[in-house]
């Protein structure tokens, strides 16, 4: 009987790394899909990554493209000038919500309104992961952090932020999409989102922008399993995962 | 015959992959890995693994490596 291999690690991967998350943890999804659309737009040769500060700054130990690493949310001020100066590279960004939505707020923004053309992927897991799982500004209303031990209330600490639909009313925005990694099914679905952002800086429409809703089982104190059932009932309601904006039309 | 190949010293045993299997042929095995964790096992003893890749697609951690469907 034939076989036919249906799952490799991806070729943009180094043969030799492991990765450093924690067990659970949807980071390591992410960038394995990062890996597999490089992979299938053939773009590994020509990619320069511009990587951020938190957990997703690992992704230089992981994928064997070039990479530059850029202050504490800056990342896609960085890329701004590495696409600026080679046009002919594919850039693009890894970067958590706390260096994408926090400190790095206005140069992410300016990077849309701008309609730069570049690829910016975005985890959103609600908290501050690498420093101890901090209130971020993703934190949904009514979560407990170790800086809000009574829980997210709007009178101190005010309203989480919705990056995806922000992002997608800069007009130099091509593509802006919110996705989960909490099924395998939707796992399909972000891999699609990230190859039609990237496909978007190919073409040279402007900015491409991915939010995708992950997990962190160590700094909410769960279980994986535990950890996905959140990210389904607790942040898909306020999160909403879908297509926001798509200059493609498709 | 279908079958996926584990790399048990990449496998932080977060079980995930165990409740994506449609065929429940992943388990938590006796062994433990080099980083001391009690790895999962594939075992298909009647050959019914479909090769769906769900495991491969679920693991965070890369460490069910190879997925062959036949």
């Amino acid at each position: 009987m034939m076989l036919t291999q249906v799952f490799k690690i991806p070729d943009s991967f180094r043969k030799d790394a492991r990765y450093t998350f924690c067990p659970g943890c949807d980071h390591g999804v992410a960038v394995r899909l990062v890996g597999e659309v490089l992979d299938e737009l053939g773009l590994r040769e020509n990619a320069i990554a511009a990587c951020s500060i938190g957990c997703s700054v690992t992704i230089y130990d992981f994928l064997n493209v070039d990479a530059l690493e850029a202050p504490h949310g800056r990342a896609l001020a960085e890329a701004t000038g590495i696409k600026r100066a080679r046009p002919d590279k594919f850039v693009f960004t890894y970067q958590g919500d706390g260096d994408f939505a926090s400190i790095g707020l206005a140069e992410s923004m300016h990077a849309a309104l701008r309609g730069e053309n570049l690829s910016a992927i975005c985890i959103n897991n609600t908290t501050y992961g690498m420093t101890g799982g901090q209130l971020g500004p993703t934190t949904i209303l009514g979560q407990v952090t170790t800086t809000s031990p009574m829980g997210r209330n709007t009178e101190y600490y005010g309203y989480p932020i919705k990056i995806a639909e922000h992002i997608a009313l800069c007009d130099g925005t091509a593509f802006s999409a919110r996705v989960s990694l909490d099924t395998v099914a939707n796992i399909r679905k972000a891999k699609q989102a990230i190859k039609k952002a990237f496909e978007v800086q190919m073409k040279g429409l402007g900015f491409g922008f991915v939010e995708i809703l992950s997990t962190c089982p160590t700094n909410w104190r769960m279980s994986p399993q535990k950890a996905h059932e959140r990210v389904q009932n607790e942040m898909m309601p306020v999160f909403k995962p879908g297509v926001y904006k798509d200059v493609l039309g498709e | 015959m279908s079958n996926i190949v584990i790399d048990k010293n990449r496998c932080k045993a977060c079980y995930l992959c165990i409740n994506e299997c449609p065929r429940n042929l992943i388990k938590i095995s006796d062994s433990t890995n080099n980083l001391g964790n009690r790895v999962v096992e594939f075992c298909d003893p009647e050959g019914v693994c479909l090769g769906c890749a769900m495991c491969a697609t679920r693991c965070p951690d890369l460490a069910i490596t190879e997925v062959y469907r036949g």
